[in-house]
C-alpha cells in the first residue's frame, strides 16, 4: 500500500484521491477497479497445468487411440512416429545430453509429462490450437510418451497417472533461481 | 583552465594502436577534432562542393501519423525467420549498426512470437488475476488505465541473442543481424505489485504464471519477488500505446529478465505456490551445460556490449579521426564502465559513457582511435555496477560450453582491415 501512496504522491494527487485517514488495510486504498472473478469465469480461463497434476481435466486416453490422432493432427509437420519433419523432432534422442550434439526431443529432454498435456491443448495444432478434445490431448500425449519408451501402448493417461510418469530427464535439471548455483 | 593544454591531453593515446582518452569527449577536444575537417564517422564530404537546391514549390502535405524519409527506407529489421509453413512464428532482428542513442524506434524493435501476432480489441481484452489470491479480479482495459503509471526506460534481450557466437567459424553479419535480438523503450505501465496488493496475495504464493493471449497462449513462470518489485503491465511504448508486435493492449515487463518471459498479449496471471513448468521455461529457454545437466530459470540477462560503428557494413573510410560507438547493457544494473582496445584486446582505454546511463537500459558509449590504416582489431568490454564482466569468448565457452543456446555475452570483435572493410573474428 505504501508503494501506491507513493506512487499517488508523485503524481501530485495525493491530497486529491486518497483518504489517508482511512485505518483499513487492503483494497480500500487503491483504485480497486478489478471486477470480482467468479469461479466460473476462472474455471473457463485457467487452462496451466501444474507438474503434480492440478488442473488437468476429466477425460483419458491410450497411445492406440493416439495414433490416430497424431495421423490427423501433427504428422504433416512432425513427421511419421513424431521423427521430425517440417518441425520439432518429438521421439528418440535418449542419452544424447550427456554427448557433444543433444539432441532435445520429448523424450531425451522434457522434465514433466504434465507439460505434454499442457502444451498440446493450449498450443497445438499449430493451425487450429485449442480443438483438441481433453480425450484426444490425453490420447495424442500418451502416444507421445510411449513412442519415447516411457509408457505402454495400452497404457491409460488421465488426470491421476499422467502426474505419476517419470520423465528420463526429470533428474537433470537444476533450478537457477532460487538455488542460484555455479553455472 | 588552459584550453589548448586540455586539447592536446584529450588528443593522447590512451591504448595501443592510436585508442585516444575519452577526456576528448568531456573537453573542447571533441570540437578540435571537427575542426580538423576528418570528422567523427561522418562519411566524407563530397569533393566537389554544391549549394543544395532550394525549393521553390510547397512541400507535402501535414499528414496525421507521420513516416520516416524516404531515404531512409533501407533501415529495416533483419533476419526475419519463421519456421517452415509458419509466417508469424520466428524472429526479427533491430538493424542496430544503423541506429544511434538508446532509445529503439518501436516500429524497429525486434520481435520474437510464438504462433504469430494476434489482433486483439482492447474493448473486450481483459486481464485475470487469480490462483493464491483473497479475491480473484478481473481488470478492462479502461481499468487499468485508470490505475497510476510509472515509465522507465529498459531494454529487452531476447536470451538467445548473439547465439551465433557459438558457430565453429565466426558469422559475417552486420552488428544488428548478429545481435539484434535486443532494443531499449520507454516503457509506460501500471506496477504489478498495486493489482497483486489489491487481490490480496496468500502466504503461501511464491511464483506467479503469465498467459498470453496468442493462439500459443504463451506461459512462463515468474518469481513473486519479481512481480512484486518492479514489473509493469505495460500499456505505452515510446509514448504510444504498444505495437501489436509488442503485446497491444498490454504484456508483462520484467526489467533484465530475458525477453521469453515478458509474456505478451498478458490475459491471465495466476498465482502459485511453485513454478508450473511451462514448456518455454523447461523443454525451450533452459541451458544445457557441459555434463548435459540443465539449468531452469536463468533469468537476468548478464553484461554486455557491442560496437556498433565501425561495424560490418559500416567501413572505415580512410586513416584518421574516427569516433567508435557502442553499446552497453546489464540485467544486474547499470553499465559501470565500458572498456575499448583497437588492438586486439592486448591495451584496453576506458569508453565515455553517454547520458542518461540508467538501470537495466541501453548505455551508449563513445571512443576516439586515431586510424592509422593498418589492420586492427576492435572490442569493447562491459562491466556493470554489481561488478560483473564481460567475458571473452574463449573464457565464456571454458566456463560454459558448447551446448547452450541462450545467454551468450561474449566479448565480439571487429576486423579493420586495411581497406576499411569490418568483418566479424574471434581473435
Amino acid at each position: 500500500m505504501l508503494k501506491y501512496l507513493i506512487l499517488f504522491g508523485m503524481f501530485g494527487l495525493a491530497l486529491l484521491l486518497l483518504p489517508v485517514t482511512q485505518a483499513d488495510e487492503g483494497p480500500d486504498l487503491g483504485p480497486n477497479l478489478g471486477k470480482e472473478a467468479t469461479p466460473e469465469q476462472i474455471a473457463t480461463w485457467d487452462i496451466s497445468i501444474a507438474p503434480d497434476g492440478e488442473g488437468l481435466p476429466n477425460g483419458s486416453g491410450t497411445a492406440i487411440e493416439g495414433k490416430v490422432v497424431y495421423a490427423i493432427s501433427c504428422l504433416s509437420c512432425h513427421g511419421r512416429e513424431g521423427s521430425g519433419s517440417l518441425n520439432n523432432r518429438l521421439v528418440g534422442g535418449h542419452g544424447s545430453m550427456s554427448g557433444s550434439t543433444p539432441i532435445k526431443t520429448v523424450g531425451s529432454y522434457w522434465p514433466y509429462a504434465t507439460t505434454v498435456f499442457d502444451y498440446i491443448r493450449r498450443a497445438m495444432p499449430y493451425n487450429l490450437s485449442g480443438t483438441l478434445t481433453n480425450e484426444e490431448t490425453y490420447a495424442v500425449t500418451a502416444y507421445l510418451l510411449f513412442l519415447n519408451g516411457i509408457i505402454d501402448e495400452d497404457e491409460i493417461m488421465d488426470a491421476q497417472t499422467l502426474p505419476q510418469v517419470q520423465m528420463p530427464n526429470r533428474g537433470n535439471f537444476v533450478l537457477a533461481y532460487p538455488d542460484n548455483p555455479d553455472p | 583552465m588552459d584550453n589548448s593544454e586540455s586539447d592536446s591531453s584529450a588528443l593522447q593515446a590512451v591504448a595501443g594502436n592510436g585508442l585516444l582518452h575519452r577526456r576528448i569527449f568531456l573537453t573542447r577536444g571533441a570540437a578540435l577534432l571537427g575542426a580538423t575537417g576528418l570528422g567523427l564517422l561522418t562519411p566524407k564530404l563530397a569533393t566537389a562542393q554544391t549549394l543544395p537546391e532550394l525549393s521553390n514549390v510547397p512541400g507535402a502535405a501535414l499528414s496525421e501519423y507521420g513516416t520516416r524519409s524516404v531515404f531512409e527506407d533501407s533501415v529495416k529489421r533483419n533476419n526475419i525467420l519463421s519456421y517452415p509453413g509458419t509466417t508469424g512464428s520466428g524472429g526479427s532482428w533491430t538493424p542496430l549498426e544503423s541506429l544511434e542513442g538508446i532509445i529503439t524506434p518501436s516500429a524497429l524493435h525486434f520481435e520474437r512470437h510464438h504462433s504469430g501476432i494476434p489482433a486483439i480489441n482492447p474493448d473486450t481484452h481483459q486481464l485475470l488475476i487469480h490462483g493464491l489470491v483473497k479475491r480473484p479480479l478481473l481488470f478492462s482495459m479502461d481499468a487499468l488505465c485508470r490505475y497510476p503509471m510509472v515509465s522507465r526506460i529498459q531494454f529487452i534481450e531476447c536470451s538467445g541473442n548473439s547465439r551465433v557466437g557459438w558457430a565453429p567459424e565466426p558469422v559475417q553479419k552486420s552488428s544488428g543481424g548478429l545481435h539484434g535480438l535486443l532494443s531499449c523503450s520507454e516503457w509506460t505501465g501500471v506496477p504489478l505489485s498495486i493489482l497483486l496488493d489489491e487481490a490480496g496475495v496468500d502466504p503461501k504464493a511464491n511464483w506467479i504464471l503469465a498467459e498470453g493471449a496468442d493462439s500459443a497462449a504463451m506461459t512462463r513462470s515468474v518469481p513473486l519477488a519479481k512481480a512484486m518489485d518492479d514489473t509493469l503491465i505495460a500499456v505505452y511504448q515510446n509514448g504510444e500505446k504498444l505495437r501489436p508486435s509488442n503485446g497491444y493492449p498490454i504484456r508483462l515487463f520484467l526489467p533484465g529478465y530475458e525477453g521469453n518471459a515478458s509474456v505478451k498479449w498478458l490475459r491471465r496471471i495466476k498465482v502459485t505456490a511453485g513454478p508450473t513448468m511451462t514448456r518455454d521455461e523447461t523443454a525451450e529457454y533452459t541451458d544445457t551445460r557441459p555434463d548435459g545437466s540443465s539449468l531452469m530459470f536463468t533469468f537476468p540477462m548478464e553484461v554486455k556490449s557491442i560496437i556498433t560503428a565501425p561495424s560490418l557494413g559500416r567501413p572505415m573510410q580512410g586513416a584518421g579521426l574516427y569516433e567508435i560507438s557502442g553499446l552497453a547493457w546489464s540485467g544486474a544494473g547499470k553499465i559501470a564502465r565500458v572498456d575499448v582496445s583497437v588492438d586486439g584486446g592486448r591495451t584496453w582505454g576506458q569508453a565515455a559513457l553517454s547520458e542518461p546511463v540508467l538501470d537495466k537500459a541501453f548505455t551508449r558509449f563513445r571512443a576516439a582511435w586515431r586510424w592509422n590504416g593498418g589492420p586492427a582489431i576492435i572490442m569493447s568490454r562491459a562491466i556493470d555496477e554489481s561488478g560483473a564482466v564481460q567475458p571473452s569468448r574463449e573464457q565464456f565457452i571454458a566456463s560454459k560450453g558448447l551446448k547452450r543456446d541462450y545467454h551468450y555475452n561474449a566479448i565480439q570483435n571487429w576486423k579493420v582491415a586495411p581497406n576499411g572493410k569490418v568483418s566479424n573474428v574471434y581473435a
